[in-house]
């Protein structure tokens, strides 16, 4: 069946008084139909400009897009009425309501004006719709810009960040639309930081970092390809954890100190743990791989988890090695 | 429904569009009333009373003077002698010619002589409500990202921006036209009520029309200077913040500098004689330090002329170069 979205090897570089930045750099991503499609990515990493660039309102220097066989952007607007999108929460003129705002897009569209009261009442907004958006929360608009997208009744939806703002009401009211407008056919790419709900909602994810995907595939593939890499290290109690967490650090562990115990994030062998500390009179009361999350995968994978005493940037990634880890 | 109709819909339904164009209205409204309320109709009674006044006037004037003559020849000899003239036949007697009636009469409202600067007075105020909200227009979706969700809907760039610009452009044309006709038709009653209308022929009327379709001509630039500005800058603020500094820039500091330098025709670098030349057909710059002798008139100016074929086709490049700049960086441009 045809991807309903491939990029490949996709380029973008800006260019500043700093230099050039290399804002996506030979990414590549495919989303096949029906699925929702998680992209994931810390803030500067490429997610927005990947989106925009496919959505024709930034031009690429180089690389692949397709959407629904199309090739874009030459041939964007003869997909464009297939494909929904919020890219960064668009801020709605606050004196309109929800109807006109709406209306005015339907209009621009050429689509019919019943299709604004059946997305309103899709996204919860039914009684609100003759109010000012400017009398609307920050769910509320991103409520509404969610039913932007919808209007058209497109086959991809692409939605950057549509939980922002949401209560928890609203995100599971989000991920439950996301399944039903699945359920119908629909593809859904969604870019968000809320790995819990993408790792809940979504079939396949794509990470990137620093403009590169680093990792992809179905959601289970891409957390069991790094299930054994985190071991938790609990010392036997009253023990102090301060001489075994520099210990190990000296010896290249990336370790994270909890309350009561820590994690070792590149284990490769864990046995190493207990000869290493052992050797030093440290007896492990605990140690147990940790069962991979999206959280962790990500963090690992875009090299964003927080090192102590140290405060990471913005475009800060350290890319984690293609495979192994410490002790191996 | 079409794009444009959708853009028309949007312009109409700006609370800010409705704001500025009805603040314009009551302006507009307040010169009317305020022509209407100092202006009388002139008729015999009028004359009759001006004469009255007049012959009054010229009678006190009279008696004063021969007072003035009488106590001039009566100091004579002594102290207060220096008070007067020492030749007190030299004290002047008024005539009754230097009382023109026509000074006593009320201000009216002469349609011919008195329009014309009313048109100017309109297509001004126009072009500053077509400017801000040709710039608010275009600005305020870029700045809010509602450009950018309307090009995700139509992803064609030139015609979405021509499409608005277009919109834009036929509605405050649509507004020109009206207010002109309003305007018109308002004057032509203050004239009827507060004033003549009598020496309007045809040739005066055309010329009229001529004069509101160069204001027409006027708001369209201005409306599309100000689209234009705002949508290079992707902020209305850009607009304004040009509009401010060419203000400053141009009028006061190139103006000042110019005229310290002594360039010959200073004045013509100034933006809203041009103006003035297109609504009035021309206007003439001179420069009084050239002496250009006459046997008849003696020394006569330097003088250059700025037509109004000169004025048009300046407006004419400010219209292409700007919006011919906007269409090709939208076109261009990366939207972030």
């Amino acid at each position: 069946m045809t991807a309903v979205l491939e990029i490949s090897g996709l380029r973008k570089t800006y260019r500043g008084r700093k230099g050039v930045r290399r804002a996506l750099d030979g990414f590549d991503m495919v989303v096949e139909p029906g699925q929702v499609h998680g992209f994931l990515g810390p803030n500067g990493s490429g997610k927005t400009t990947t989106l925009r660039t496919l959505l024709g309102l930034i031009r690429p220097n180089g690389g692949r897009m397709a959407i629904l066989g199309r090739d874009v952007p030459e041939q964007l607007p003869e997909v464009a009425g297939r494909v929904g999108a919020i890219v960064e929460s668009p801020q709605f003129f606050g004196n309109f309501t929800a109807k006109d705002t709406l209306t005015l897009l339907a209009d621009a569209g050429g689509i019919d004006h019943n299709r604004v009261f059946q997305v309103l009442e899709l996204v919860g907004l039914r009684e609100r719709a003759k109010d000012r958006v400017k009398t609307y929360s920050l769910g509320m608009k991103q409520r509404l810009a969610v039913a932007s997208a919808l209007l058209k009744e497109p086959a991809l939806l692409v939605l950057d960040e549509p939980a922002n703002g949401l209560d928890p009401g609203g995100i599971r009211e989000m991920r439950t639309l996301m399944r039903t407008l699945s359920e119908a056919g629909m593809t859904v790419l969604l870019s968000s930081h809320i790995l819990g709900e993408i790792q809940l909602i979504c079939d396949s994810v794509t990470i990137i970092s620093a403009g590169k995907r680093v990792a992809h595939g179905s959601v289970a593939d891409v957390l069991a390809r790094h299930e054994s890499s985190s071991v938790k290290v609990r010392l036997e109690p009253g023990v102090d954890m301060r001489p075994a967490v520099g210990l190990l650090r000296a010896k290249g562990a990336q370790i994270t100190v909890e309350t009561d115990h820590f994690v070792v994030g590149n284990a490769g062998n864990p046995a190493q743990i207990t000869r290493l500390l052992a050797e030093q009179k440290i007896f492990v009361y605990e140690l147990a791989p940790l069962a991979a999350d999206l959280e962790s995968v990500f963090l690992e994978l875009t090299g964003t988890a927080p090192v102590e005493g140290r405060n990471r940037q913005v475009d800060q990634t350290a890319m984690a090695p293609a495979g192994g880890g410490w002790g191996e | 429904m079409s794009l444009y109709a959708a853009e028309t819909r949007r312009l109409v339904k700006r609370r800010f569009t409705r704001y500025f164009t009805l603040g314009a209205v009551v302006v507009l409204a307040a010169i009317a009333v305020a022509m209407f309320v100092t202006n009388h109709q002139i008729g015999p009674a009028q004359i009759a009373g001006a004469k009255a006044q007049a012959h009054a006037d010229y009678q006190r004037n009279l008696d004063q003077a021969a007072d003035f003559k009488k106590r001039c020849e009566a100091a004579k000899g002594t102290a207060d002698a220096q008070q007067y003239p020492s030749n007190c036949d030299e004290i002047g007697t008024p005539t009754e010619d230097d009382f023109d009636a026509q000074w006593y009469l009320p201000a009216t409202f002469d349609f011919q002589k008195k329009f014309p600067d009313l048109v100017t007075t309109l297509a001004a105020l126009l072009s500053v409500v077509g400017f801000v909200i040709g710039a608010s227009f275009v600005g305020a979706e870029w700045s809010s990202g509602g450009m950018a969700n309307l090009l995700l809907w139509r992803p064609q760039r030139l015609r979405v921006l021509g499409t608005k610009l277009l919109a834009f452009l036929v509605g405050l044309a649509g507004l020109t036209v009206l207010l002109s006709a309003a305007w018109t038709g308002i004057f032509t009653l203050v004239a009827k009520y507060r004033g003549t209308s009598a020496s309007m022929t045809t040739g005066a009327w055309k010329s009229l029309a001529l004069t509101e379709a160069r204001g027409l001509a006027l708001v369209v630039v201005a409306g599309a200077v100000g689209f234009g500005l705002a949508s290079l800058g992707r902020h209305t603020a850009m607009a304004l913040g040009v509009a401010i500094g060419l203000v400053v820039v141009f009028q006061f500091g190139l103006g000042t500098a110019l005229a310290l330098a002594k360039v010959k025709f200073a004045e013509a670098y100034l933006l809203p004689l041009w103006i003035v030349a297109w609504m009035k057909q021309k206007y003439d710059v001179q420069d009084y330090n050239a002496c250009n002798f006459s046997g008849t008139e003696g020394c006569r100016p330097d003088t250059f002329t700025i037509t109004w074929h000169m004025a048009g086709a300046a407006l004419a490049v400010a219209f292409v170069v700007i919006v011919g700049a906007a269409l090709w960086t939208v076109r261009r441009r990366d939207i972030t």
